[in-house]
Parts: structure tokens; C-alpha cells; sequence
């Protein structure tokens, strides 16, 4: 915007631009999870990165995840304005141009790529690619607004962070980088659709075939109690393996028993009862989850750690 | 026409520009950084420089 352009606007049209915006089309939040869990991979992994290596390895993941977040930004505008939970982001807001965030997450993507592999290896590198390739396109362009599976299949986006910081360490992949792989892709839908319970509304507005909108809360609560005992094996699993130990598998069991608890009592209530007590169920469920992926992934780090010691491991 | 150099606007500007300036300072450095890092270390690192590298050799009768 140039200075003449700024004499035009009124007090109603959208204020220019500041820093802050241009963080926010990266999705700090979203990027925060990025850097913890690939930060987890990275650590747990048998091969250690020389400290400026690993630090190099989590920014370029974490900024090629904000790259994502600003592609998803540019394209998902339209939808992003009618719901009330995303209208006030930088893009529908009108702070920052739509052409300005699809810059900026082409450049990023670039960017992050390479120096991902400049700083590690290559294979880390094309699963960050893959990565920013499947959340913009794949899961923001094609299905998000396709089908009602859109969660499960933009679940795999976020679940792949761990995996490219496994990589990064080890330059492959590995049965213990697919099980933290498949522990975020297991935990995404639950994890959604207890948010899609009782941010109904949003979505509904918006258009996007949300589980809740095409096939009925019923058959949401039921999915959620589905993907809640799949997730079960994967966790436990994921405990038995090299980046486990006693200490892991007994929070997976604990963490896992809590969240089916929460998940039948979810799927054994109807719309009346949720409505009464104003979703208390599915938002209790809803907040425990971010503790369960939390916990999780920091029994792994706990694990690591303990290892020198002769504490931790199998 | 002028602003006043106190205008709102270019206290945010101001601030876009000082936000990217560091985040380009931090850039910079992490790739100095990295340099010196994989440099010191020097594995993967052979200069092909018109000098016969008895490392990379092939030898005699070698397919």
C-alpha cells in the first residue's frame, strides 16, 4: 500500500499490515506443535545432529509448516470469512492481500526446503516438501472441501513433523518415525470431531463437509469412539519400540484409558443431553486430547533423556 | 504531501521493517552458524581442484 493509498481509506477499511499479521499467516499456534513434536523426533532418534544442525532442522520444519499455514490461508479466504472462529484472520480480515500470503508461502516453502536439506539430508527435505505439498494441496485445495473424511486425510500433514525430525538425525525412515507418524494421524480426527460437537455452527456456515454436517452428530460421536480405539495399538506400539520404555507404556496405557472413557461417554450421549450441559463431555474430551498428544511425545523426550542414566529404554 | 513523522502508520511500519530486519539478522547468522559448523567438520567435503585426490582414486584395473 502506498502512502497515497492510505489517504483513501476510511475508519472502516482495514488498517495496513503490521508484523505481527504476517506471523499470524503462519499459523503460530499449529507451528508451536510442529516444533514440539519434531523436535521429540529429532531427540529420541539413535543418531544425535550437532546442536546447530538440530536447531537448523527445527526452524526449517517449523517455517515450512508456516509456509503451509500461509498457502492454506490464501486459498481458504472465502470460507475463512464466514466462520466466526477464522474470520478475523490476516487474509479475510483484509490486513494482508490474498497475493501477499501466497507469496510469501511459495517463497517460504523454498526457503525452508532448502535449507532443510542443506543443513541435514535430503530425504528430510523431500518429506517437508511432501509435507507443505499434501497440506496446500491435497488436503486445502482438493479434499477439505470434498469430503467428510477431509480430517483423517489433513491429519497426515500434522502428523509428519516427528517423522522429519526423526529423518532429519537419521536420513531414513523407520519403523519407531511411522508409529509417531501414525500416533498424530490416529489422535487428528477424535481430536476435531469432539471440536466439530460443539463449534457446529462454524462449519455449517462455511459449507465444509464436516462429519457432524453430512452424516449426523450420531454417526460423529460413534466415529469418534472408532478412531479412539485405533489409536490404542498405535500408542501402546509406539511404547514397545526403541523410543519406549516402561515409563511410556505406562502413561500410553493410562493417557489411552483415559481418552476411551471419554470417548464412550461421548458416543452413549445424545444431542438433548449434550445441549443440556452445554457439550461439558465433548469439550472435557476436547481439551484432554491436547494433553494426551502432549504427554505422549514427552514420555518420549523423558525416555531419551533417562537413557545415559540407565533408566530409560527397554 | 507529508506525514508527521509521529503518524500511526509509520510507527507499523516501522515495526515491519524492524521485525523483518531481525528475522533476516537471525537468518544470516544461523547460516553462518551451519557453515561453520558442517566446514570445521569437513566430512562430506573433497576440493576438486586440478590435484590428484588419492582418496577418490580408482585403482588399476577397476571397472
Amino acid at each position: 500500500m502506498t502512502d497515497t493509498a492510505t489517504f483513501q481509506t476510511t475508519a472502516e477499511a482495514p488498517r495496513e499490515a503490521g508484523f505481527g499479521d504476517y506471523v499470524q499467516l503462519l499459523k503460530p499456534r499449529v507451528m508451536s506443535l510442529v516444533v514440539f513434536t519434531a523436535l521429540v523426533g529429532l531427540l529420541v532418534a539413535p543418531v544425535g545432529l550437532h546442536p546447530v544442525e538440530g536447531l537448523a532442522a527445527i526452524l526449517f520444519i517449523a517455517l515450512g509448516a508456516g509456509a503451509s499455514g500461509s498457502l492454506n490461508m490464501w486459498w481458504d479466504a472465502d470460507i475463512d470469512a464466514v466462520m466466526k472462529r477464522t474470520a478475523r484472520r490476516p487474509v479475510p480480515s483484509g490486513r494482508v492481500e490474498g497475493g501477499e500470503a501466497l507469496a510469501i508461502g511459495l517463497a517460504l516453502s523454498g526457503i525452508s526446503v532448502v535449507m532443510l536439506a542443506l543443513a541435514t539430508n535430503l530425504v528430510a527435505a523431500g518429506l517437508l516438501a511432501f509435507t507443505i505439498f499434501f497440506y496446500a494441496v491435497v488436503y486445502s485445495m482438493w479434499l477439505k472441501r470434498l469430503t467428510p473424511q477431509n480430517i483423517v486425510i489433513g491429519g497426515a500433514a500434522g502428523a509428519f513433523p516427528p517423522m522429519i525430525g526423526w529423518v532429519a538425525a537419521t536420513g531414513q525412515v523407520s519403523l519407531e518415525a511411522v508409529l509417531m507418524f501414525a500416533l498424530i494421524f490416529m489422535w487428528t480426527p477424535p481430536h476435531f470431531w469432539a471440536l466439530a460437537l460443539f463449534m457446529k455452527e462454524d462449519y455449517h456456515t462455511a459449507g465444509v463437509p464436516m462429519l457432524t454436517v453430512t452424516h449426523g452428530r450420531k454417526s460423529t460421536r460413534a466415529h469418534i469412539l472408532v478412531y479412539t480405539l485405533l489409536l490404542v495399538p498405535v500408542a501402546t506400539g509406539a511404547a514397545l519400540t526403541s523410543i519406549g520404555g516402561p515409563l511410556t507404556l505406562v502413561v500410553a496405557v493410562a493417557l489411552n484409558l483415559w481418552f476411551v472413557i471419554g470417548a464412550v461417554r461421548i458416543w452413549r450421549r445424545d444431542e438433548a443431553v449434550a445441549e443440556d450441559d452445554k457439550y461439558a463431555v465433548e469439550k472435557a474430551v476436547f481439551r484432554f486430547s491436547l494433553l494426551y498428544l502432549f504427554l505422549h511425545f514427552a514420555a518420549f523426550l523423558v525416555e531419551a533423556a533417562l537413557k545415559p542414566y540407565g533408566l530409560g529404554g527397554w | 504531501m507529508t506525514f508527521r513523522p509521529e503518524h500511526e502508520l509509520h510507527k507499523r511500519r516501522f515495526g515491519r521493517n524492524l521485525g523483518l530486519g531481525l528475522t533476516l539478522a537471525a537468518f544470516v547468522g544461523l547460516v553462518f552458524a551451519l557453515t561453520v559448523v558442517k566446514v570445521t567438520r569437513g566430512e562430506p567435503m573433497q576440493g576438486y581442484d586440478h590435484v590428484v585426490q588419492p582418496g577418490t582414486a580408482k585403482p588399476e584395473g577397476a571397472p
